[in-house]
């Protein structure tokens, strides 16, 4: 069984390094295949030990060398298998390879296809190391890879000035957050003595309450930058500058839910501070209703995906937050899937549409693409959650969670933010596949994308469609390593009310959004209408002005000390010593090489000097030596 | 009066002082050489004297062996300065500085 742990890890690091001996020559159509089988592969293998898992409850545990070992510090390279790190498995290789293959048709005409794959394989691989780990610092080694990946791939398009600016700014967020993580594997090993998941959690237990906040707190601002939530949220929607596959595989399935996995795979931490576990609820349903609020106006489909991203990472960290892990985890697949074909389908109308992201110069687009709009369109049925979609069993259970645990308010935001959802999710379909063609307007030619590329997408879609039906057997797999705790409203006319309730408001919402933005008086928006200079409007579609505020109070005096310190104090007082050493040194080589003029009348002058002056030394420290008692005495006599 | 130890050693230190001199004064070439040769002599002489008077013959071996050392080195040296007379026509100090620093 080892055999295909090794294969589950390590085929994409294969298949990334034989697309990296291409990354030089132009494209190459092997260097985009090889990776997709090599990712197949490890889909393959980790199927096999899913079954294995699902089967017989065994988990995998290999230990594949010694990394580190030095006094008490004990580090292996060691990988587990269990039924968490399973699922995560799962959803890393399965999302990776529909996208690789979807890649080969999206990156087709890019002159750095070879890099795109060699790049995207790295950073399953680094993703495979992140969930696989059984340590702290392998789980920071594969946090760290991912954060250098989507550095990478955002800024794939490097000469464009935003492209690379985004990019930047992901990785610079992501090292503000991962300095927070790294002081808690620190505290956890300075008070546990080991970073293994099962002996730092074992030796958790004897830990006084606020070391374990202190833990908790760190360890959640390393997944709270990784995972966008509030206030590090910002990078997520620039790094939408990325390509698309990108956005589908980084910015919405697996890398950003790593935060949601350290925050599950820590869930013995967490059980010990119930209050940190109330405050990662609190600021997750903030975020959820945040995210969704600004993804209401946006003018970019991409954005629109990438804040709904935000908003269900939103929804996981309350159910991690309330102690639901094994929900937040089903949440976190379900949406991998569902998340993943929306981008996917974004994709191929940035295709058709030449790059263009706004949807209102879409419209109608239905008739051209029909493939691309029944796929988004279911999910973002599966993403609204109606029923019996992935979405309406994973999101509803979180809401069910909220109430079973009395958070009403946690309950209440859930519940609104879903018709939001639903909203937005459907503003975006309307607008790019329904409604007047406004695209001829601009003079775009929409087209299908490759057969291929719709094939590749169709796993996600059956899965976006039926995840939900496996609820219970996932329940039953998951929780010999989580909390068991099932979520049921016991009252069963609370129950119906609730969830046909939920049902009908989402519904409302979907037809609300359908019926304002089909309607023939959708227009471009020019910036005059009412609306759009409402403060509403201006507040949202500004992203509550919080990047303005980072650049405005954060970027720019953070400049001006920079350019302070570097006038002020580096280049007057440190470089100014630094020089002026070496300026001793060299106005004395100046000085004294003049000596050494050549003539050899001068040289025996200098000879006769030097002879003279050790021998007056000699002579001196002859006398001192004979006469040290007497000058001891002198010495004294003064006082030394 | 007779002549001790400490005469010979003035005598030296006189001789030496004189060859010291010469070495930094004379521009000359060969006059350096003459210095030279009076400075070694001058060792030589308290080599002696303190020879004679500790009735040792190690100092007095010494001193064979700095005049067989002093022939040869002004040997080699008058060759030396034979060719560069022959070369530059002049034997002056002050214009041998090719190896200017």
């Amino acid at each position: 069984m080892e055999l295909f742990l090794y294969t589950a890890l390590f085929s994409p690091l294969v298949g990334s390094l034989f697309a990296a001996l291409f990354g030089a020559s132009p494209k190459t159509k092997i260097a985009g295949v090889v990776p997709s089988i090599m990712l197949g592969v490890s889909l393959l293998s980790s199927t096999i030990l899913l079954v294995l898992v699902l089967t017989t409850g065994h988990t995998i545990h290999v230990e594949m060398m010694t990394w580190m070992a030095t006094g008490n510090l004990y580090i292996p390279f060691g990988f587990v298998v269990d039924q968490v790190s399973v699922t995560m498995m799962m959803v890393v290789t399965l999302v990776s390879t529909v996208v690789h293959v979807y890649a080969i048709g999206y990156m087709d005409h890019d002159k750095g296809f070879n890099r795109f794959f060699s790049y995207l394989s790295a950073f399953v691989f680094s993703m495979m190391i992140l969930v696989m780990s059984d340590n702290f610092a392998g789980l920071f080694i594969g946090w760290e890879g991912v954060g250098l990946c989507s550095w990478l791939l955002i800024g794939f398009w490097y000469h464009k000035e935003s492209a690379s600016w985004a990019a930047n700014e992901a990785f610079i967020m992501n090292r503000i957050a991962d300095l927070g993580m790294l002081i808690g594997i620190f505290l956890i090993y300075w008070n546990t003595g080991t970073l293994q998941y099962d002996g730092a959690f074992a030796a958790m237990a004897n830990l006084d309450a606020s070391t374990l906040t202190w833990i908790g707190i760190f360890l959640f601002v390393g997944a709270m930058g990784k995972s966008a939530q509030f206030p590090l949220h910002t990078w997520l929607a620039d790094a939408m500058e990325g390509p698309t596959p990108v956005s589908a595989l980084i910015h919405a399935a697996t890398m950003v839910t790593a935060g949601v996995y350290l925050v599950v795979r820590a869930n013995e931490l967490y059980a010990l501070i119930p209050h940190i576990g109330l405050f990662i609820a609190s600021l997750g349903a903030f975020v959820a209703i945040f995210a969704a609020s600004m993804a209401l106006v946006n003018r970019d489909i991409k954005r629109v995906i990438a804040y709904s991203t935000l908003s269900q990472l939103g929804y996981m960290f309350v159910a991690a937050g309330l102690g639901a892990y094994w929900v937040a985890l089903f949440h976190l697949m379900a949406h991998a899937f569902f998340k993943a074909l929306l981008f996917l389908g974004a994709g191929n109308v940035m295709h058709a549409m030449d790059s263009e992201l706004d949807p209102f110069k879409m419209g109608g687009l239905g008739k051209k693409m029909k493939g691309t709009m029944i796929m988004m369109t279911l999910a973002s049925v599966a993403l609204a959650g109606i029923y019996p979609f992935a979405g309406f069993f994973s999101k509803d259970l979180i809401l069910e969670v909220g109430f079973v645990e009395h958070h009403y308010i946690i309950y209440t935001v859930l519940l609104f933010t879903a018709g939001l959802t639903a909203f937005y999710s459907f503003r975006i379909v309307a607008l790019i596949f329904h409604g007047e063609e406004r695209y001829k307007l601009f003079g775009f030619h929409p087209h299908e994308a490759y057969k291929f590329m719709l094939v590749a997408m169709s796993p996600l879609l059956v899965l976006a469609i039926i995840a939900g039906s496996f609820k219970m057997t996932y329940f039953d797999m998951v929780t010999y390593v989580l909390p068991a705790t099932e979520y049921h409203v016991h009252n069963h006319l609370v129950y119906w009310i609730m969830t046909i309730g939920t049902q009908l408001f989402v519904i409302l919402s979907i037809f609300y959004a359908y019926k304002k933005y089909t309607s023939r008086d959708v227009k471009v928006p020019d910036g005059t209408s009412a609306m759009e200079n409402s403060f509403k409007y201006k507040l949202l579609i500004n992203q509550y002005y919080i990047p303005y505020f980072y650049e405005e109070y954060l970027v720019k005096p953070y400049r001006e000390l920079s350019e302070i310190f570097w006038t002020k104090i580096d280049q007057k007082i440190v470089d100014a010593t630094v020089d002026g050493i070496a300026n001793v040194f060299y106005q004395t080589g100046e000085k004294t090489r003049v000596m050494q003029s050549g003539n050899l009348s001068t040289m025996l002058k200098w000879m006769v000097a030097g002879t003279v002056a050790l021998l007056s030394l000699a002579v001196v420290f002859g006398l001192a030596a004979r006469h040290s008692g007497e000058i001891k005495i002198f010495l004294s006599g003064l006082g030394v | 009066m007779e002549i001790g130890l400490n005469h010979y050693l003035v005598l030296s230190t006189i001789l030496f002082a004189i060859g010291l001199v010469g070495v930094m004064r004379r521009k000359n070439l060969l006059m350096l050489f003459f210095a030279t040769e009076i400075l070694l002599n001058a060792v030589n002489i308290s080599f002696a004297a303190i020879s004679h008077y500790y009735g040792d013959l190690t100092g007095q071996m010494f001193v064979f062996f700095v005049i067989a050392i002093a022939a040869s080195e002004v040997a080699v040296g008058l060759g030396l300065l034979i060719v560069w007379h022959k070369k530059h026509n002049n034997i002056d100090l002050d214009n041998m500085s090719t190896m200017r620093g």
